[in-house]
C-alpha cells in the first residue's frame, strides 16, 4: 500500500488539471473529518491534529512540488502527506498503529514520512522541520541537481529561533527554500495576534534579506502558482522564499481541544471561504466540473476513506520486534 | 486531607508559594489564559494577574532565558516546558548558563529558577513526548532535579523547587496528572528537595523508583510473596545517600526501577554508590528494572509493553530473591520476529 508506485500515481493526478485538486482537498476534509471520529469514539489513542480548513494549502503545494523536492512538514501532517500522495491507508495505517502505516506503525499520528514522495519524517517539535529543510536544499545546492526543499510550518513557529536561524542560513547560503508558513490563526490556543508582533509573517522575510508574500492560503490556485514561482525562483539560483499562507483551522489544535477561545462569528467567516466549496462553485460556474461530477468526487473520496479505514483496520498491528528496528542504520 | 488530581495539586502549589512570595512569577505557552495544557495553572492568572503569569509565544530559549535572567536579578520565575522535549531547543540556558551563574560570579549571582515539565510514556503521544529526559538533566553540576510520583509529593516537592535557590527542574510524570490522592497542603507539607521518602517498608529488598515508576514498584510489592521496601527518591540531584544506605544494610538487596532505557539511567549512578559503600553486606547483585535502548513505540500495547509494569517489576523482583542472580531483561530472552 505504501509503494512508490501508489504514491506517485496518486501525486500525478493534481497534474491533470483542476478536478484532481477538487478530489484531493475533498479527500482530505473526508480523511480529517473521520480521524478526528475516531478518536472520539475512542478507536485509536494518543493524540491527532487535523488540519480541515487547510486543505488548499496542502493540494497547492503538492501539485507545484516535484516528488524529487524534499518537504519537512508537522504534527499537522495528514493533508500534506495525503495531497503529496501518500494512500490514506498508509496515513490510517500510521494513526492506528499498523505495520503497513506509514512508518510501520510505531510512530503515530504525528509521525509520517515517504521519502519516494520527498517527504522526510514529518516534526513533532514546533519549528524543527525549518532549518531541515535548509539542509536537503543544501544537499540540492552541492550535488547541483535542481531540485528544492520546501518547509511547512505554522504561524506559531514563526516565533521559535529555528525559523530565524533556518531562514538566515538559507539566505547566506543562496539556498533554493521554500518556506511556506501556514498561518490557520493560532499556535495551540493563544491567538497568533497575542504571540506575534507583525500583523504578516511574510514580513519577516525582509530581515533576511529574501522575497516575503502572503498569499491567499483558502486558493488552492494561487496557493499553486505562488508556491510554483518560489521553486522556480529557487531551482534558477535566485535563493530563498517566504510565503504565508492565510488560512484558517476549523477543528481544535489537538483531540482533547474544543477550541472555546474562537471568538463568535469567526469560524462562520472563514467558513464562507471554505476552500473546497469555493472551489467547486468556480469549477462549475467556468465549466471545469458539473455539479454531478462534483458529487461523484464527493462520494468517490467517501467511500475511499471507508475502505481505507476497513483495510488500515484489518492489518496487523505493529509488533514488540517492530519496537526494536530502524534505531541504528545498519 | 484534601483529595486532589496531581494537576491540581502543582496549581495548588503553585498558587501558595504566589501568594507566599511576590517574586515568584511564571510563563509558558498557554499556561495563563487557557490555564495550561494540561491544567496545572487553574486559577493564577484570576488570582495573581497578567504581570506575574504569562503567556508566552512558541520560544522556549527565549522564555527560559528571560526566566534565568529574571531569577538571576530579583524574581524567582516558575517557567513551564509543556513536554519536557521541547526543552532541547532551549537546553544551553539551562545548563549552560544558569547552572554555572553562581560559580561563574563567585557566588555572588544566584538563579532561583524552577523549570517544570510534563514527562513520560503511556499516552501514545509518540517518540518526541513521552521521554523523561532524567538522564539529560541529572550529570549537571549546579542543576537540581526532582520528580513528583503522584499529587501527594507534587505539592511538597514543588514548593520546596521555587524555595529553592538553585535552578532546579521539576518533572511532572504526565500520566499521573488525572490521578487523586490526598494531599497535605501547607508549610508543613512541603518536602525538603535531597530526601527520599519510604513509602513502603519491608525486609527482603530495596526498590527504588521515581516518578511514575513509584506507583508501579508499589504495585509490583503489594501481595507478593516477599518484603520490599519501597523507596521513593524523589530528588534525584541531590539524591539521598543515607536514605539509601540504611535501606539497603537492613535488606541486603537492591533494585532500581526507572523509566529511562537503560544505558545512562540513573539506575546506574545508584547502583555504582550502593556497591561502593555496601559490598560486603550484597547478598545479591543490585538489579536495574528499566526500559530497553529503544524509543518510545506508539500503540498502546507496545507501550505498555516499553514500559516496566508492576507484573514485570514483580517478576524480575522475584526471580532474583529466588535465584540470587540477575534475571534477565525481557529484550534479552525475546525470540525475534521478522
Ligand atoms: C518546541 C515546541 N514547543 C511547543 C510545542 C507544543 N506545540 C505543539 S503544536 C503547537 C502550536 C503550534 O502552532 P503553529 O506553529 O501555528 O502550528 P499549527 O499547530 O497551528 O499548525 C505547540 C505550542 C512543540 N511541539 N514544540
Ligand atoms: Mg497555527
Amino acid at each position: 500500500m505504501s509503494g512508490a508506485g501508489v504514491s506517485l500515481d496518486r501525486r500525478l493526478r493534481l497534474q491533470s488539471g483542476r478536478a484532481g485538486r477538487y478530489e484531493a482537498m475533498c479527500e482530505i476534509r473526508a480523511f480529517e473529518d473521520r480521524v478526528q471520529a475516531m478518536f472520539f469514539e475512542g478507536t485509536v489513542h494518543g493524540t491527532t491534529h487535523t488540519c480541515q480548513g487547510q486543505e488548499a494549502v496542502s493540494v497547492g503545494i503538492a501539485a507545484a512540488a516535484r516528488p524529487t523536492d524534499t518537504v519537512t512538514c508537522t504534527y499537522r501532517g495528514h493533508g500534506h502527506a495525503l495531497a503529496l500522495g501518500m494512500h490514506p491507508v498508509t496515513v490510517l495505517g500510521e494513526i492506528m498503529g499498523r505495520r503497513d502505516g506509514s512508518v510501520g506503525g510505531v510512530g503515530g499520528s504525528m509521525h509520517l514520512c515517504d521519502t519516494s514522495i520527498g517527504l522526510l519524517p514529518t516534526f513533532a517539535i514546533v519549528g524543527a522541520g525549518i532549518p531541515v529543510a535548509a539542509g536537503a536544499a543544501l544537499t540540492a545546492q552541492v550535488k547541483g541537481t535542481d531540485d528544492a526543499a520546501i518547509a511547512i510550518f505554522g504561524d506559531g513557529a514563526s516565533n521559535i529561533g529555528a525559523f530565524h536561524e533556518g531562514l538566515n542560513l538559507a539566505a547566506i547560503w543562496n539556498l533554493p527554500a521554500v518556506f511556506v508558513c501556514e498561518n490557520n490563526q493560532y499556535g495551540e490556543y493563544s491567538a497568533i495576534h497575542l504571540t506575534t508582533p507583525v500583523e504578516n509573517i511574510a514580513d519577516r522575510a525582509a530581515s533576511y534579506g529574501i522575497p516575503g508574500q502572503v498569499v491567499d492560503g483558502q486558493d488552492v490556485d494561487v496557493v499553486a502558482s505562488a508556491v510554483g514561482e518560489a521553486l522556480e525562483r529557487a531551482r534558477a539560483g535566485h535563493g530563498p522564499s517566504l510565503l504565508e499562507m492565510k488560512t484558517y483551522r476549523y477543528a481544535g489544535h489537538s483531540r482533547a481541544d474544543t477550541a472555546p477561545y474562537r471568538p463568535e462569528g469567526e469560524f462562520d467567516r472563514w467558513y464562507e471561504r471554505d476552500p473546497i466549496n469555493t472551489y467547486r462553485t468556480r469549477l462549475i460556474e467556468e465549466g471545469a466540473l458539473t455539479a454531478e461530477e462534483a458529487g461523484e468526487v464527493e462520494a468517490r473520496v467517501a467511500r475511499r476513506v471507508v475502505e481505507a479505514e476497513a483495510t488500515a483496520a484489518a492489518g496487523d498491528p505493529a509488533t514488540v520486534d517492530d519496537m526494536f528496528r530502524n534505531i541504528y542504520a545498519p | 486531607m484534601r483529595k486532589m488530581r496531581m494537576n491540581q495539586a502543582v496549581a495548588t502549589a503553585l498558587a501558595d508559594e504566589m501568594r507566599s512570595n511576590p517574586d515568584v512569577v511564571m510563563f509558558g505557552e498557554d499556561i495563563a489564559v487557557a490555564e495550561g495544557p494540561f491544567k496545572t495553572s487553574a486559577g493564577l492568572l484570576k488570582e495573581f494577574g497578567p504581570s506575574r503569569v504569562r503567556d508566552t509565544p512558541i520560544s522556549e530559549m527565549g522564555f527560559l532565558g528571560a526566566a534565568v535572567g529574571a531569577a538571576s536579578t530579583g524574581l524567582r520565575p516558575v517557567v513551564e516546558i509543556m513536554f519536557i522535549e521541547f526543552i532541547g531547543v532551549a537546553l544551553d540556558q539551562l545548563v549552560t548558563e544558569a547552572a554555572k551563574f553562581h560559580y561563574l560570579s563567585r557566588g555572588t549571582v544566584s538563579v532561583p529558577l524552577t523549570v517544570r515539565g510534563s514527562i513520560g510514556a503511556g499516552l501514545g503521544f509518540g517518540c518526541q513526548h513521552s521521554q523523561t529526559l532524567e538522564s539529560w538533566m541529572y550529570s549537571t553540576p549546579g542543576l537540581k532535579l526532582a520528580v513528583a510520583s503522584g499529587a501527594g509529593n507534587a505539592y511538597g516537592l514543588l514548593r520546596a523547587a521555587i524555595r529553592d535557590d538553585n535552578p532546579v527542574v521539576f518533572l511532572e510524570p504526565r500520566a499521573l496528572y488525572a490521578k487523586r490522592e490526598p494531599v497535605q497542603t501547607g508549610e508543613d507539607a512541603i518536602i525538603p528537595l535531597g530526601r527520599a521518602a519510604t513509602v513502603r517498608e519491608g525486609s527482603d529488598v530495596t526498590m527504588v523508583a521515581m516518578g511514575a515508576m513509584v506507583p508501579a514498584a508499589l504495585a509490583a510489592a503489594e501481595g507478593a510473596p516477599w518484603s520490599a521496601e519501597v523507596i521513593d527518591l524523589q530528588t534525584l540531584v541531590p539524591y539521598d545517600k543515607e536514605a539509601l544506605l540504611q535501606s539497603v544494610s537492613k535488606t541486603g538487596r537492591l533494585v532500581t526501577v526507572e523509566e529511562n532505557p537503560l544505558t545512562g539511567g540513573w539506575g546506574g549512578e545508584i547502583t555504582a554508590f550502593v556497591t561502593s559503600e555496601l559490598f560486603g553486606d550484597l547478598q545479591a547483585p543490585p538489579v536495574r528494572i528499566t526500559c530497553p535502548d529503544i524509543h518510545v513505540p506508539y500503540g498502546r500495547e507496545l507501550e505498555q509493553r516499553y514500559l516496566p509494569g508492576p507484573d514485570y517489576i514483580a517478576r524480575q523482583v522475584g526471580s532474583l530473591l529466588e535465584t540470587g542472580t540477575r534475571p534477565p531483561h525481557w529484550w534479552e530472552t525475546r525470540e525475534v520476529v521478522a
